[in-house]
């Protein structure tokens, strides 16, 4: 099986580096190191607000709203942590408010307590195709991946796109959300087996049969 | 032997490398006995290796530009 990646991201330490020394020129009042940076981490932190609110119009006002934050808040950002990690921050808190406004609600937060009950268990149990991606077209595939993605509640989402397809460490991804690290590694656990269970259902060989669990 | 429950309970940590080694070792026992489990931690697996690194859709250019001119505008103001 060869299932890999059509992308390639940077590699994290060459992004940091280079994010820093932005951030230094943005700080010295370099708008075009700014510009260079809302560039960079734009369709990150739109598709985050995408997929936490399920509204385009919703997600546009955070992606600004966050990046005018960052610019006006760029002091105030302590160079021990990522630039990305702390945007994503922002980001998170922005769409948590919208929700909020929203829901009518006094408390919308990512720690909402996981259900730990047995129908969490993995139900579909079919090998997959061989080659499950390439019976799509790229973008096919791409919508069948988001679609997927919005198919987990909010709680897994954000946790999921953090770590597994950003590709933050366990640690950044519970300073991004403000979760604590049990609660991140609980609530990827889940996503990623509610994953495996939404793609089965596309990905699994024609003519298997699929058993219950146990 | 780790039953199927304690198995879940590792996956995580196996999947991502982070389990010692006596985890593995049990962790590869189970799965080489269990049909079921291997098949999850399998699919599994291929469900990290293709998000793993998918880049977002480019922004589209009027969003863009809006967000840009938003940041602009800001500046503007003493």
């Amino acid at each position: 099986m060869c299932l890999t990646s059509v992308y390639q991201p940077m590699p994290q330490s060459q992004v940091q580096t280079d994010d820093l020394a932005l951030v230094h020129q943005a700080k010295a009042g370099n708008l075009d190191a700014f510009s260079q940076l809302v560039t960079r981490y734009e369709g990150k932190i739109f598709r985050l607000a995408s997929h936490i609110l399920h509204n385009q119009a919703d997600a546009e006002d955070v992606l600004q709203n966050a990046f005018l934050k960052a610019f006006t808040h760029l002091d105030g950002f302590q160079e021990n942590a990522k630039f990305y990690t702390w945007l994503v921050r922002i980001a998170v808190n922005e769409s948590l408010m919208k929700l909020r406004k929203k829901k009518r609600r006094k408390m919308v937060s990512l720690d909402d307590p996981v259900d730990t009950g047995e129908e969490e268990l993995p139900r579909e149990i079919a090998v997959w195709e061989k080659t499950p991606e390439q019976e799509y077209s790229q973008t096919e595939l791409r919508q069948l991946l988001d679609q997927a993605i919005d198919e987990l509640t909010p709680i897994y989402r954000a946790v999921f796109l953090l770590r597994d397809v950003d590709g933050l460490s366990t640690e950044e991804t519970a300073e991004a959300l403000d979760l604590s690290i049990p609660a991140v590694k609980s609530r990827l656990l889940r996503a990623r087996l509610k994953l495996r269970e939404i793609l089965t259902r596309f990905f699994k060989r024609k003519g298997d049969d699929v058993f219950a669990y146990l | 032997m780790l039953t199927c429950k304690e198995f879940l309970v590792w996956l995580n940590e196996y999947l991502d490398e982070t389990a010692a080694a006596e985890i593995r070792a049990k962790v590869e026992a189970h799965i080489s006995t269990c049909p079921n489990c291997w098949v999850i931690f399998d699919t599994t697996k291929k469900t990290l290796q293709i998000y793993k690194g998918m880049e977002p859709q480019p922004l589209p250019s009027e969003l863009h530009s809006r967000l840009m001119s938003a940041i602009e505008k800001r500046l503007a103001k003493p």
